[in-house]
């Protein structure tokens, strides 16, 4: 075992009172090892990022370290002075966090930002600190480094954020580089770039990394260690090999059970007659012109054709920008396409008038993405579901009886109709998300995302939904994703979606496990942990 | 080049848009009852029909409405703004006359407001939920809800009439005949109290929005990117929190601004400051109209041309509008 560089003990953090627990982080204890990757896995509310924020000394206010001790360089760092932990941070502690869209100040070029670190310590004039801000431009794999010190972060893909942020945090050589999900938010592949910079960073300064995830897959691809959080306490710790094979925690198992697995199910067979027809769809988006000024434009969807039948589930997948969600949002006509037919039941939705289009809309229906931000936070659950059908014409008792009814389908009791949104957790409101959809009576469903926000052990309560949901009512779902592991798990077919245009459609098991398209493969190959999956699916198969 | 085209695209607009204005203003006004001729002849004291007809030849008000529309419109283009049968001179002299001290009255209440309302807001922010929020965020309502007469009435009594520091009304101490500096002092003295007045309303929005817009900014990441970065609270509140949260404040800094010429009424005539607002009241009451019309161009080319302003003002200080990518 190398060297110790920094040693958690004993830590506690005290939430403020009326909180739903007492600590956010309680008796936990580890340590960091030079040159490491130690991943702090659990789901949200495990007090992961919380033991992180602790660390650097940007807690929230309200949150109180009220035990123990964090050893760093021979000090206890929790304990000492604003003046002091602010040398450490940024200088020997650096931190890179989730969402690169916001981590960067939008008025800032990149290159001041990354300056900004070396000014915060007074080190270095402002000329040799911009050849450094330069050089380690160039060391994250930034392109064309004179133009990126010069660029402001929104001409910057989230990618490249993250490298930028990555640079910051490198910039003066930290013993410890703090990671708060840096990839949970990017495309597969960029995801993994991100993560062999991250290992390659790590292995080329020596430095520690502490690096929080969610994701198993993650873990699989970069762990050295593993610590697994549940409830504030940690509640399995050890070499990620060992963890990973066998947890010996049931809380672990059952993270690690909830994975979506590559064991890639078989299709189930469905009738020929088609829930969905997109004929030749085009969409492109035109931005800036005018005053002599070429337009920008972005074909999001570039003569698509595909057919869903009754019954069956179609796994839309691409990364982002790839034109799935417009697509899905162009069969409901909340963007009008440019060309092509939308057949819903043999009705073609593109050239309906707008009276005709609200009668037809009900025929699709749409589960977004947020399930925070989907629901009226100021109506009842009730009202939030009857409303489509009164608008239809359905009487109100009726609409609302129906109501009820399908939130016991959904698994939630009809007694969650009089309650309001924030009474429910995230998967919970994705699950009134699904009965509002299915009260329309539909043809289709359009699920966006739909499962992408929860956490995994919610995320595979869902799945089991839509999949009971399916065989019991014989739903057709466009189930748009960018993760290739959920599609795996509910899809009857994959369709991958590259640049506006449809690279492959198939069978679930041929996409995977004969991918034709190279832009497949590569998809393929970027999912965190594959080969650790795939030796997942062996074992699961052997069972 | 991008800022060089987008600036002539929006004054050919501007410009599309005053001439819009000229002829509703022009409507407008010739559909208010009442005539020029007849409050003239009124005030001469002899209302016979032929003297009331004469008149009206002699201006070219029996002219048909289309034509006199015309003869205004064509005569706006050559800069002729009419002439003040009221006053006896050229509407654009009476307004180029007035328009000095109307701008400087406006701009010094625009920038005490701007620069003390920011300062407010922001030491608010910094202090919130202490002492010292409450006094400035209780303040600033305080000024919010005061109506700009009562307030205006009120500084005259109590800092003119009673504490007898500064003079209660006009533009400079008449008859003094005071030159270079001490006619610049004086003038200061007189500007005080209405730029005070009118400023408070606007200084109390922008303390409010400052101090909104600084809590709302500090939540955000990238705030939390530069305390990681281990950069002094200082730094981080100048830097990183207040640029941005600026942005609000120069949309609402550019709707203030378009009200530099037209906005000071209430506050002139309080004072009796010889201003375009004040210019606007009389040639209202005296049916002048072409002065009125005057002063309604006016004013409509300065808020078009400080939208213009603000737009660019905008453009410079977040890179993200109007870019190209």
């Amino acid at each position: 075992m190398s060297e110790t560089v920094l040693s958690i003990e004993n830590l506690t953090l005290d939430l403020p009172k009326g909180a739903d627990r007492a600590h956010a982080v309680h008796d936990l204890s580890f340590t960091l090892a030079r040159g490491e990757v130690l991943c702090v896995v659990g789901e949200s509310g495990s007090g992961k990022s919380m033991t992180a924020n602790a660390l650097m000394g940007l807690l929230p206010p309200a949150v109180k370290v009220s035990g123990g001790r964090a050893v760093f360089g021979g000090r206890d760092v929790l304990s000492l002075p604003e003046p002091e932990r602010r040398a450490l941070r940024g200088a020997r502690i650096a931190m890179i966090f989730q969402e690169p869209m916001t981590a960067l100040n939008p008025l800032l070029r990149i290159g001041e930002q990354i300056a900004e670190v070396f000014e915060a310590h007074n080190l270095h004039s402002p000329a040799e600190r911009r050849a450094r801000a330069l050089a380690l431009i160039e060391e994250v794999g930034l392109p064309d480094p004179q133009k990126i010190i010069r660029a402001y972060p929104f001409q910057l893909s989230g990618g490249q954020r993250q490298r930028a942020m990555i640079a910051m945090a490198l910039a003066l050589e930290p013993e410890i580089l703090i990671a708060d999900e840096p990839t949970t938010a990017l495309d597969v592949t960029t995801q993994a770039q991100i993560l062999d910079l991250i290992a390659d960073i790590r292995q080329r300064h020596g430095m520690a990394v502490m690096f929080i995830t969610h994701d198993f897959g993650v873990v699989a691809e970069i762990a050295d260690r593993v610590i697994v959080m549940r409830y504030g306490e940690a509640v399995e710790a050890g070499p990620a090999r060992e963890v990973l094979a066998e947890p010996r925690h049931d809380y672990t198992r059952r993270l690690l059970e909830a994975i979506p697995s590559n064991a890639v199910p078989r299709p189930e067979r469905v009738t020929a007659a088609p829930a969905l027809e997109l004929r030749n769809l085009r969409k492109t988006y035109r931005t800036g012109g005018g005053w002599g000024r070429a337009a920008r434009e972005v074909t999001a969807i570039d003569g698509i054709s595909l057919s869903i039948a009754k019954g069956e589930v179609l796994g839309l997948v691409g990364e982002s920008g790839s034109g799935k969600s417009t697509l899905g949002r162009a069969v409901v006509r909340l963007v009008d396409p440019d060309s092509g037919q939308i057949l819903v039941g043999g009705e073609d939705m593109a050239a309906l008038s707008p009276e005709a289009l609200r009668r037809a809309r009900r025929k699709v229906q749409m589960v977004f993405q947020d399930p925070y931000a989907s629901l009226n936070p100021r109506s009842r659950i009730l009202r939030s579901i009857s409303d489509g059908p009164v608008a239809q014409g359905v009487p109100k008792q009726k609409a609302e009886a129906r109501a009820r009814e399908l939130l016991e389908v959904v698994g939630l009791g009809a007694d969650a109709a009089d309650r309001y949104p924030h009474e429910f957790s995230g998967g919970q409101r994705q699950r009134i998300g699904i009965a509002r959809a299915l009260a329309m009576d539909p043809d289709l469903i359009i699920a966006d995302e739909a499962v992408s926000a929860l956490d995994v052990s919610i995320q595979a309560q869902v799945l089991d939904l839509l999949r009971d949901l399916r065989k019991r009512l014989g739903l057709s779902l466009l189930f748009i994703t960018h993760d290739l592991r959920v599609a795996a798990q509910l899809c009857d077919r994959i369709a991958v979606m590259q640049k506006g245009r449809l690279v492959e459609i198939g069978p679930v098991d041929e996409v995977f496990l004969n991918p034709q398209d190279p832009y497949t493969r590569s998809l393929l190959a970027a999912v965190p942990g594959a080969e650790w999956a795939d030796g997942g699916a062996a074992r699961a198969e052997a069972v | 080049m991008a800022i060089a085209s987008t600036v002539l695209g929006r004054l050919l607009k501007a410009a599309i848009t005053l001439l819009a204005i000229v002829v509703l203003n022009f409507l407008l006004i010739h559909a208010a009852p009442g005539d020029p001729a007849a409050v003239m002849a009124g005030e001469a004291g002899a209302a016979d029909e032929k003297f009331i007809a004469q008149l009206r030849e002699r201006f070219g008000l029996d002219q048909p409405l289309h034509v006199q529309l015309w003869n205004y419109v064509s005569n706006i283009l050559q800069l002729d703004l009419g002439y003040s049968y009221r006053q006896g001179a050229p509407v654009l002299d009476l307004i180029l006359e007035r328009l000095p001290a109307t701008l400087l009255l406006t701009l010094t209440a625009f920038g005490i407001s701007l620069l003390f309302g920011v300062a407010m807001g922001v030491a608010a922010s910094a202090r919130v939920g202490k002492l010292g929020d409450s006094a400035i965020t209780g303040v600033a309502l305080l000024f919010y809800a005061t109506p700009l007469y009562w307030a205006a009435l009120m500084a005259v009594l109590v800092f003119s009439v009673w504490l007898g520091w500064l003079p209660g009304f006009g533009y400079e101490t008449v008859g003094a005949d005071y030159t270079g500096l001490a006619r610049v002092l004086d003038i200061l003295k007189h500007l005080i109290l209405p730029a005070a007045t009118l400023g408070l309303f606007f200084m109390a929005v922008y303390t409010r929005m400052t101090r909104a817009s600084m809590l709302e900014v500090a939540q955000m990441d990238f705030v939390k990117t530069a305390r990681a970065k281990g950069l002094p609270d200082k730094v981080i509140r100048r830097r990183h929190i207040l640029r941005n949260a600026l942005l609000p404040v120069v949309t609402l800094a550019g709707l203030q601004a378009g009200q530099l010429v037209g906005g000071a009424v209430l506050t002139e005539t309080v004072f009796a400051w010889p201003g375009i607002g004040r210019l606007m009241f009389e040639s209202l009451e005296a049916r002048d109209y072409n002065t009125l019309l005057g002063v309604f161009l006016i004013s409509a080319a300065m808020v078009i041309l400080f939208n213009i302003v603000t737009d660019l003002v905008y453009r410079l200080i977040d890179p993200r509008i109007g870019a190209t990518r």
